[in-house]
């Protein structure tokens, strides 16, 4: 037993998996450590904000040390975030327009839109609004003087007055902001990093993702280890004992797997309504309804075990039944029963997710869930408006936890099954 | 009349998982003359069924061929690949029936079609019609019915599966046959049927000599012409069949043919012969003789020296030497060993 | 009922096993009649699928009989509850073929022996006293307890883990033993040490011991008398001498003829007799 415990962990492919397991366990434990707070909060009033930090901008504002800079970059940096591509392509083509008739010695073809410097400068150099190229439509040209005016006003050099009502009721320069004030980061009370940003309801989808994995490990650990243990004892019973209990059990698992079992889901998870139906109540739900092929896989080892000599002779030493099902057989099949059972956990997690995609998962305001979390992305259009962040590391997220998953048992199989040994 | 097989030095090891080197035929010679049979003999794990894997080059992993040659006929096939030895050595040099056989037979096939396989394989441009033709004689000859051919291998019992297969794999007339435990899985009447059909083949010249090994000895004793036993990878002794059943001269063979049973008068009067103990690990053979540990006749001698393979003057009843040499390898010298058997036979009888 | 003043122990009429109904129906065991005294040896010969496997279940207790009875010390036996089997089989116990798969392969080999002392009602004994008899059981055996304890059963050679089930026997001390082919997996060189083991736990308990096997030359080497069982039914049994030297069921005959042999020829004139496609 030792022996193939330690065989267990000298294969790299369960190995790998195992690591990321007890990696993302240690991640669900320690995160809500570090970063406390409910992960369904809606800190966030609007949809789908982009990752990065959000630095609040009336502490900035109200900061009251300013740093006065003398960075020479600070109005390309401006410029340069606030030009649009589609900005730089227009500049592009006024300045091919331009030299045409007016030849001189750039040469266009080795310019680069995004050096915003070079650009800028030749800007300024070269654009007149009074001159009209007969090629160029009147939308264009409006849109190539707004481009103009805009630059004109980020590159302009007023400072930015901030006025207070009086108690008068008159307006009254409160501060002045300077083109060349800074702000230390470390001096605003309210600075929040949103590694994935937010979610449709503003809400922390890092923080909710780390929360919904440990509910979506949990509904597959229930699941898996209800199901296994349904379809173990079920397995047990029909292989060891046969006769009657064996075609009963064996009708009823038959019945069960000409059902498509998902469709069963479905119907039992609508059936239990929206308001009962908590994320336990979800993983019971799939548990009871993916015993079927480890029951027949169960019956299956049993039944050529049931024939051993050793069986025969725990019998003949008057061993009870559950004595022998435990002592006799179940260590032989302990290997199979416990790959049984990560591939029921893994199964979980995805029906969890499966269902939630179809809204009949757990009740949607209590608990986040990798499921729900896709069905709320999916619902507010993610996809579309290009909020990938609200979307995309669920998915990894699930295919990492049923990779690992896949490659431990695929790790046991090849320990637990001499055949496949090289 | 001329040599078969010759046999000189064959080692061939297996390499476990552990990389450790397990000698499983350890310095085996031998020679097989044209016609005769012989058989080996041996408790499980003693390297006989190695041994017929490495005559037919059968070298895949584990196994590993290491030194000595096989020439079969005059042709030397010792350290050829083993897809060699399939084109050019299987069915037409050596034919070999594993205890399995029956059981590899395609259960989608009609009979017909394997011959067809193994004919065409050395001969590709070979008729449907003239296979056929083979076949069916070859068939008749070997008393099994034609239309057998047109079967499939589930419709046949077990003992006639194994003859099908026998005659399938010796269709070609091989020089050499390899037949380990051919037929333990069978029944006796089929077991009967099986060496019946083997027999026939030697007697009719399409086997021209016969390698057989099994466990039973009173079958060997009744199949073959001589029989080598073998201990622990290598030959301890050989001989003629009745040599070697009524007149052992190795402790070890001596303790072998003493645990026969047969059902015949006088045979509940026997005392079965026991060896303790158990053969040596072969990874990491004792240093002197091989049997030494389970011997009774041990002496201090045996366990520090190795002894080969020696040949002593009996010749066999016909004063010919037509079959193996009368060999052992041990460091008593045979009337000593002979004398101990007698008076050990007479303290058994009055005890 | 008796012969030669011993009695009964355990006797048939009329046992039959049918697996399966309908078109299916599979006769194992048909109809067998027997009676097996009081230290007797008796060989059940028997080529596969003769059904002298179903046969030893039945007799174990461990398949239900389909029809006719059996009776266990001259009474009609009831294995219906568990009680009762536990009580039959203190009287009834066997020896497997497969010595490799006797043993439950994560238990060490102490507590297959305590076990045994335990079902033999000795649960409350001091340890020193169970050791005491564990180690006299192994010594019966050739088996040296200081070695085997504290390992498993798989450690050992096949033959001694068959010696150990000999053991298993010494201490449990059965009425009736069942080897069911015991040496079958077994070298030859090894056979002879069961075999002696076998007659000598007999001698000293005064078991009766039921020998199930292919071999027709052992069970005449081993045995009294001999019941030969062909398709589910005993078509010859009697005296070990008499039923082998000069058998008359024409399946004995045959079995005996087709066993090659080493004194007399192998016949192999009739050899067409059996041939069948």
């Amino acid at each position: 037993m030792k022996n193939s415990l330690a065989q267990v962990f000298k294969s790299g492919k369960f190995l790998v998996g195992f690591s990321i397991i007890v990696a993302i366990v240690l991640a669900i434990i320690v995160y809500p450590l570090l970063v406390p707070g409910n992960p369904l909060e809606m800190i966030g009033v609007g949809t789908f904000f982009k990752p990065g930090t959000y630095i609040s901008a009336y502490d900035a504002v109200n900061s009251r040390s300013f740093y006065t800079l003398n960075l020479t970059d600070a109005a390309a940096k401006r410029v340069a975030s606030k030009l649009s591509d589609a900005d730089r392509e227009v500049m592009l083509e006024w300045f091919t327009l331009f030299f045409e008739e007016n030849p001189g010695d750039v040469d266009l073809e080795e310019m680069d839109i995004n050096d915003t410097q070079t650009l800028v400068t030749l800007w300024w150099e070269t654009y007149d609004p009074s001159i009209r190229f007969d090629s160029m439509t009147s939308a264009k040209r409006k849109y190539i003087a707004r481009v103009d005016a805009q630059l004109e006003g980020i590159l302009e050099d007023a400072d930015v007055i901030i006025a207070a009502e009086n108690d008068d009721g008159t307006l009254s320069q409160s501060s002045v902001i300077l083109g060349t004030d800074y702000v230390n980061v470390s001096d605003i009370a309210s600075v929040r990093i949103l590694p994935l940003g937010t979610d449709n309801f503003g809400r922390d989808v890092l923080k909710q993702m780390i929360s919904a994995c440990r509910t979506s490990l949990l509904i597959g650990l229930i699941a898996g280890t209800i199901a296994t243990l349904i379809g173990l004892v079920l397995g047990l019973l029909s292989g060891y004992v046969g006769g009657i209990v064996d075609d009963v059990i064996m009708f009823v698992t038959n019945l069960f797997t000409v059902i498509p079992s998902f469709v069963l889901l479905i119907l039992i998870s609508f059936s239990i309504g929206q308001e009962q139906r908590g994320a336990r109540v979800v993983a019971v739900v799939i548990g009871v309804t993916s015993w079927v092929w480890t029951t027949r896989s169960v019956r299956a080892q049993v039944v050529s075990l049931r024939n051993r000599d050793h069986v025969n002779l725990s019998k003949l030493s008057g061993h009870s039944l559950v004595r022998i099902l435990i002592m006799d057989i179940l260590p032989y099949i302990a290997s199979y029963v416990i790959m049984a059972f990560i591939l029921q956990v893994c199964s979980g997690i995805l029906a969890e997710a499966q269902l939630s995609m179809l809204g009949l998962g757990p009740k949607t305001t209590q608990v986040p869930t990798l499921g729900l979390m896709m069905y709320w992305a999916m619902a507010y259009a993610a996809h579309i408006n290009g909020a990938w962040w609200a979307y995309f590391p669920i998915v990894i997220l699930i295919a990492i936890i049923s990779f690992s998953l896949n490659l431990m048992n695929t790790g046991l199989d090849q320990v637990f099954n001499p055949q496949l040994r090289d | 009349m001329k040599n078969m097989l010759e046999v000189k030095d064959l080692t061939t090891k297996y390499i476990t998982r552990f990389h450790e080197d397990v000698y499983a035929v350890d310095h085996v010679s031998f020679c097989v003359k044209e016609g005769k049979s012989v058989g080996i003999a041996g408790e499980s794990g003693c390297g006989k069924s190695t041994l017929a894997l490495s005559l037919m080059g059968y070298y895949f992993p584990p196994l590993h061929y290491t030194s000595g040659e096989i020439i079969i006929d005059g042709k030397n096939i010792s350290g050829m690949s083993p897809d060699e030895v399939r084109l050019h050595i299987l069915g037409t040099e050596i034919a070999y029936i594993p205890q399995a056989a029956m059981n590899a037979l395609n259960p989608t096939q009609r009979i017909i079609r394997f011959i067809e396989d193994v004919i065409r394989a050395h001969q590709p441009k070979a008729s449907k019609k003239d296979i056929y033709d083979l076949a069916r004689k070859r068939f008749e000859i070997l008393n099994l019915p034609a239309d057998v051919l047109q079967r499939h291998a589930v419709e046949l019992s077990g003992g006639m599966k194994q003859r099908t297969v026998i005659a399938i794999s010796t269709i070609l007339s091989p020089k050499v046959l390899i037949a380990d435990e051919p037929s333990s899985a069978l029944d006796v009447s089929s077991q009967k049927m099986v060496i019946k059909m083997i027999r026939d083949l030697m007697e009719m010249g399409y086997i021209k000599s016969m390698i057989f090994i099994t466990h039973e000895l009173p079958l060997l004793y009744n199949v073959t012409d001589d029989i080598m036993v073998m201990y622990a990878g290598q030959l301890v002794e050989s001989g003629s069949a009745k040599q070697m059943v009524f007149d052992p001269v190795h402790p070890y063979s001596k303790g072998l043919m003493d645990s026969i049973i047969v059902p015949e008068e006088g045979a509940r009067d026997i005392k079965l012969a026991a060896i303790p103990g158990t053969p040596p690990n072969l990874k990491n053979p004792p240093m002197g003789c091989r049997f030494a540990e389970r011997c009774k006749y041990m002496t201090p001698l045996c366990k520090a020296y190795a002894v080969k393979m020696t040949d002593f003057g009996d010749v066999d009843e016909n004063g010919s030497h037509q079959g193996l040499n009368r060999s052992y390898r041990c460091l008593l010298p045979v009337h000593e060993l002979k004398a101990s058997y007698e008076s050990e036979a007479k303290g058994g009888a009055a005890i | 009922m008796s012969e030669n003043g011993k009695s009964l122990v355990l006797s048939g009429s009329g046992v039959t096993k049918i697996f399966g109904s309908g078109a299916k129906k599979v006769v194992a065991v048909n109809k067998v009649d027997f009676e097996f005294h009081e230290k007797e040896l008796v060989s059940i010969v028997g080529e596969s699928g003769s059904g002298k496997t179903t046969l030893v279940k039945m007799l174990l207790g461990l398949i239900s009989v389909t029809e006719g009875d059996i009776y266990f010390m001259g009474e009609k036996r009831d294995i219906r509850s568990r009680r009762q089997k536990k009580e039959y089989w203190k009287g009834i116990q066997a020896i497997f073929q497969d010595p490799f798969s006797s043993y439950n392969m994560f238990h060490k080999i102490d507590s297959v022996l305590l076990d045994c002392i335990n079902m033999r009602g000795g649960r409350s004994l001091p340890r020193p006293k169970k050791i005491e008899m564990i180690t006299e059981a192994c010594s019966f055996v050739n088996l040296k307890y200081a070695e085997l304890t504290n390992k498993y059963p798989f450690e050992l050679s096949g033959g001694q883990q068959q010696r150990l089930m000999i053991a298993r026997i010494f201490l449990l001390k059965p009425k009736i033993l069942l080897a069911d082919e015991p040496t079958s997996m077994i070298d030859a060189c090894s056979r002879a040490t069961i075999l002696d083991m076998l007659l000598g736990l007999r001698n000293e308990t005064g078991m009766m011991i039921i020998f199930v096997t292919h071999d027709i030359g052992l069970a005449y080497y081993i045995s009294d008398s001999v019941y030969i069982m062909e398709r589910g039914r005993f078509v010859e049994s009697g005296k070990a001498d008499a039923v082998i030297l000069s058998p008359s069921a024409e399946y004995t005959k045959r079995l005996i003829n087709d066993v090659p042999k080493i004194h007399s020829p192998w016949d192999f004139t009739k050899a067409a007799e059996g041939a069948s496609v």
